[in-house]
């Protein structure tokens, strides 16, 4: 036949498997596709791998009922916004945006696709279609600080900063206040590496911490390279987002995790059954957001009992990481005692507690 | 040992693991320009290492394995590089770039399964007697095997170029490359071998940084290093034994930022954070000015494309 | 036995414009290799990397989007590399101009300044690129030194420089102290001209850009000399062209333009500052300048060919589950090809065979 023929017939074929597929399709209940937007990769073993962690967790749970996919390593700027707006426009009904910077992306596209709704991590916009989500992971390096304040020989701790943000800021904070409370006269020692996965770069500051005297090394970055470092010399670490125990055994007293396996199963429930709100949800131990890691092998039993009765006091409520009373470097009572700092107050913290050595942006 | 001198022997220690991967790729690159060929796809060349390194070794459990493969891994891309500008003529800065940007892309892309995998850094080596003396010895002898290979080759790269007929003859290609030809030296032949050669440096240099610097395997774990050898290579004037001060300054550079800040130093990291950048351009200008001594070392003819039939 | 490569004398005409259409279609064989290779099916990939993000009109707007800084900064690139002025730096010429048009956007934040904001915002954008080309070429001309290094060290100082902006001065005082800087009002923010799409007037000074660097190329003195001084510098000198002068005006010229790509992205698509501005378009550009031949009209189609990469690879990742890197490989790839075939446009083959049956 010739080309024509064969033209007209293959479009007749396809037409025909389109229009089976759509019948198909119609009587089954479609699956809710849910989207995800990573800013990094999801080998980083830290803040991106915990994510998928959930998507999958989500997968689990919900079976035929959800379809996931995702796209790693999406620069924050114009390309999160083709990526996001991509995602609502080929079907998903949620979509996750796992970083600060893809805020005003999301409130853009969200505000396109009304019908289509955002999770966005870390931030502080919300919309009838988008909610806001963050884990409150200063409890967890409030638990951190308890637990090095009693390990540590020097008094000086080493902290591989990512940026100066409030939410880095936090951690430090809470984390020196804990352990100023079993070592009063302890340092932390502050350098930031301008970036949140940069192996090499942590690599380096943490060997220079540890040449500097610190015996514990903690990080807000996403790599195990810290740890590393750690192991290597001999001294503590506590593994950021994620157990990085099989990159140090000897050296991890615990890990912060991050856990966003219930929130997402619960969001995607919501979306299903069509009881989905905007929301923004802050929740620690309570809700099992944070976790601690198991405890190192090497660490002593009192130890592990003390980091264990913290969680739970912070877990029933009756500890708050930021209760006062607390001063600045300049020794401005910033949290005055009997009351502890509220939401907002640690939303936009910008300075940092006595007993920290590290430089901050006017 | 006293409090002040064990801070300096630990920060000198760090120093050199992080000017080891430098003086790889950089002795490497110097070999290749001083025969005349100027191969930008350093970047690229070390990632491949480093994947393959660390690929191979995950694999077999066998880090020397590993070292090997990411030596021939090195020489493999560069062999692209060198069927490109050698035997088909290109653009030997173009074939640098796109060397560098599918280095980059590649390793990415065969690492992909690799990434999260820890693998048990590569074992210090002690020298029995010599790694206990006070100073040098923690410093000197006890270190990995890369580290002291990186070493040797600074007395190898510099007796050979300098010191061998071998040698003369590369030199001798770098600086006309037709005179050389209508001697009868195999140019094309020549550039192959030091394209290679410093194909495998830079993936000795790239494996260093997956096997030992942070035993892991990250994309673009090189981040940039392999720009800062190119720097090097112009630094010392095309000499090994500068190369070496060079890397060492270089790698001293990056970690002093990092010890300003955990001294307290109170300017903000990014200007910290911008000195070996600053560095690298203030040496460089530095030593471009002084045009004569540029035109004793630097190979004249680099750059240059050779067609033996033109 | 190796055939030999014997130069043509004069370029052939034919092979100038075949070359990028064989490097193309040897770049979607291997590339469809790859993919099979990796476990892929290769139509369908290729389908989702080339069709798919052309199928709607906010697709061709995207990818016009996603070329418009190339193309801009890829023509500037052009004319200095055909002077064999090698600027690799205009990621950071990009930043500065990113940070100087910004600067001016939030000078006149919150005042009603009116229709002023905007080209003063482009030419400050544009002042601030040049500038920090200024830096290389000056370095280059007074101490020789090699402007590629130069060029890229300075690179990462402007991404510091941006980075300390955002995390402190400029800080949004309303953003919880997260490192962006406020929003720009309407008026420093480009118009759009196709409703519905992110497509802004930068297209249109891009196009205008490439139609002005063709023409130059083609007709002007100054184009003539840097063809000149690109092929035969030593004719150049004996002909009193000035070397200093080309290299100043070919890296200032390329740093103009990529300051100006850069206020271009923050004024448009971007609408604020935040610690990167720019997913790599100073470095891409260098590709899509050689893909173009150096030649403004091929960097108009090889922009907008890139930018389909960098959009297929986002569309493959959520469709197909493709990961990124095959992108950067791609790339490499296409660039590579292009520069083997581009052989043919110099030399001719010849076997042998011919030259011993002539003897």
């Amino acid at each position: 036949m010739n080309r024509r023929h064969f033209l007209l017939a293959g479009a007749g074929a396809t037409a025909m498997l389109g229009a089976g597929a759509l019948a198909r399709r119609a009587f089954a209940a479609e699956p809710l596709k849910i989207g995800f937007v990573y800013v990094g990769p999801v080998g980083d073993h830290g803040w991106t791998y915990r994510h998928d962690v959930g998507r999958r967790a989500v997968e689990q749970a919900l079976g035929s009922r959800v379809e996931t996919s995702f796209v790693e390593s999406v620069k924050e700027g114009p390309d999160a916004e083709r990526v996001i707006r991509q995602m609502a426009s080929s079907g998903h009904g949620l979509i996750v945006a796992t970083s600060f910077g893809f805020m005003n992306a999301t409130l853009k596209v969200a505000r396109q696709f009304p019908n289509v709704k955002f999770c966005h991590a870390t931030g502080y916009k919300r919309a009838p279609n988008v909610s806001t989500y963050m884990a409150r992971f200063y409890e967890g390096r409030y638990v951190a600080g308890k637990v090095a304040g009693k390990l540590t020989k020097s008094g000086i701790v080493g902290y591989i900063g990512s940026f100066p943000i409030p939410e880095v800021v936090r951690g430090v904070n809470a984390f020196t206040l804990a352990l100023k409370t079993e070592r009063p006269d302890a340092q932390v020692k502050v350098v930031w590496v301008n970036s949140w996965y940069d192996p090499g770069r942590e690599a380096d500051a943490a060997k220079s911490l540890v040449d500097q005297g610190a015996d514990i090394m903690m990080q807000h970055t996403d790599s195990p390279a810290p740890l590393q470092v750690a192991e290597n010399r001999g001294i503590w670490g506590v593994g950021q987002a994620s157990d990085m125990r099989k990159f140090a055994p000897k050296a991890q007293i615990t890990a912060i995790v991050d856990n966003w396996n219930g929130y997402y199963t619960d969001q995607a429930r919501a979306v299903l059954d069509g009881s989905w709100k905007s929301t923004d949800t802050w929740r620690g131990f309570d809700a099992d957001m944070t976790q601690m890691a198991p405890y190192g092998d090497r660490v002593p039993a009192d130890v592990v009992a003390l980091g264990k009765k913290i969680e739970e006091a912070i877990r029933s409520g009756k500890l708050h990481p930021f209760a006062g009373p607390a001063k600045d470097r300049d020794g401005k009572l910033r949290i005055p005692s009997g009351s502890h700092a509220s939401d907002g107050e640690l939303l936009g913290m910008d300075w940092f507690v006595e007993g920290v050595q590290g430089s901050l942006p006017s | 040992m006293n409090a002040e001198l064990a801070t300096l022997v630990a920060i000198l220690g760090t120093v050199m693991t992080a000017a080891t991967p430098l003086l790889f790729a950089a002795l490497g690159e110097v070999v290749t320009e001083k025969s005349g060929v100027l191969n930008l796809g350093v970047e690229g060349m070390m990632l491949a290492g480093a994947v393959v390194g660390f690929v191979v070794a995950a694999s077999t459990g066998s880090s020397t394995l590993g070292v090997i493969a990411a030596a021939g891994a090195g020489v493999a891309i560069s062999l692209v590089f060198g069927a490109l500008t050698l035997g088909l003529f290109a653009n030997q800065v173009a074939t640098g770039l796109a060397l560098t940007l599918f280095g980059v892309g590649l390793s990415a892309l065969v690492g992909r399964s690799f990434v999260g995998f820890a693998l048990a850094p590569l074992p210090r080596l002690d020298i029995p007697g010599l790694s206990d003396l006070p100073v040098v010895g923690p410093l000197l002898f006890a270190n990995d095997a890369l580290t002291y290979l990186a070493l040797a080759m600074v007395a190898v790269v510099h007796y050979f170029l300098f010191h061998t007929r071998a040698g003369l003859v590369l030199r001798a290609v770098g600086e006309s490359h037709d005179a050389a030809h209508a001697v009868g030296y195999p140019v094309i032949r020549i550039r192959l071998c030091e394209v290679m050669f410093g194909g495998a440096m830079a993936g000795l240099g790239g494996v260093y940084l997956s096997l030992v610097y942070t035993p892991m395997w990250v994309e673009n774990m090189t981040a940039g290093r392999g720009w800062i050898a190119l720097a090097l290579v112009m630094f010392a004037t095309w000499r090994p034994l500068n190369v070496l001060v060079g890397a060492y300054l270089f790698g001293g550079v990056t970690i002093i930022q990092l010890y300003a800040q955990g001294l307290g130093i109170a300017v903000p990291s990014q200007f910290m954070s911008m000195l070996p950048y600053l560095a690298t351009i203030f040496v460089l200008v530095l030593i471009s000015r002084d045009k004569v001594r540029i035109r004793l070392n630097a190979p004249a003819c680099i750059g240059k494309t050779f067609n033996p039939a033109a | 036995m190796w055939p030999r490569l014997e130069p043509r004398g004069e370029t052939s005409r034919l092979m100038l414009w075949l070359t990028p259409l064989i490097a193309v279609v040897v770049t979607v064989a291997v590339g469809a290799a790859l993919f099979a290779v990796l476990g892929f099916a290769p139509l369908a990939t290729l389908y989702a990397f080339f069709v798919e993000p052309l199928t709607t009109g906010y697709g061709i707007a995207e990818v016009a989007v996603k070329a418009t800084p190339l193309a801009l900064i890829a023509v500037g690139l052009a004319l200095g590399y055909r002077a064999n002025v090698w600027n690799i730096g205009a990621e950071g010429q990009l930043t500065i101009g990113a940070i100087c048009g910004g600067g001016v956007a939030l000078a006149f934040w919150g005042e009603d300044a009116g229709a002023i904001v905007l080209p003063l915002m482009l030419v400050a954008g544009t002042l601030g690129g040049m500038a920090w080309a200024a830096i290389p070429a000056f370095l280059r001309t007074r101490f020789n030194a090699n402007e590629i290094l130069t060029s890229l060290m300075l690179v990462y100082v402007a991404t510091l420089l941006l980075n300390y902006l955002v995390h402190g001065p400029w800080r949004d005082p309303e953003g919880y102290n997260f490192p962006q800087s406020r929003l720009f009002g309407p008026e420093a923010t480009l118009p759009i001209i196709w409703e519905g799409t992110r497509l802004h007037i930068g297209i249109l000074i891009a196009l205008a850009v490439a139609v002005g660097g063709w023409v130059l190329l083609a007709r002007g003195h100054l184009g003539y000399q840097i063809k000149v001084l690109g092929l035969a510098p030593r004719a150049a000198r004996y002909a009193g062209f000035s070397r200093d002068r080309l290299i100043w005006l070919t890296m200032i010229g390329s740093g103009a333009l990529a300051g100006l790509a850069g206020v271009i992205e923050v004024a448009g698509p971007l609408g604020q500052l935040m610690p990167s501005v720019s997913p790599g378009y100073g470095f891409t550009a260098i590709i899509v300048a050689f893909l173009g031949r150096l030649h403004p009209a091929g960097i108009v189609g090889a922009a907008v060919l890139v930018a389909l990469s960098y959009i297929r690879g986002e569309t493959a990742q959520i469709t197909l589950r493709v990961p990124l890197a095959v992108v950067g490989v791609f790339q490499g790839l296409l660039l590579f090809v292009l520069l083997a075939v581009d052989v043919l446009v110099r030399y001719r083959i010849r076997f042998r065979a011919d030259e011993a049956a002539a003897a």
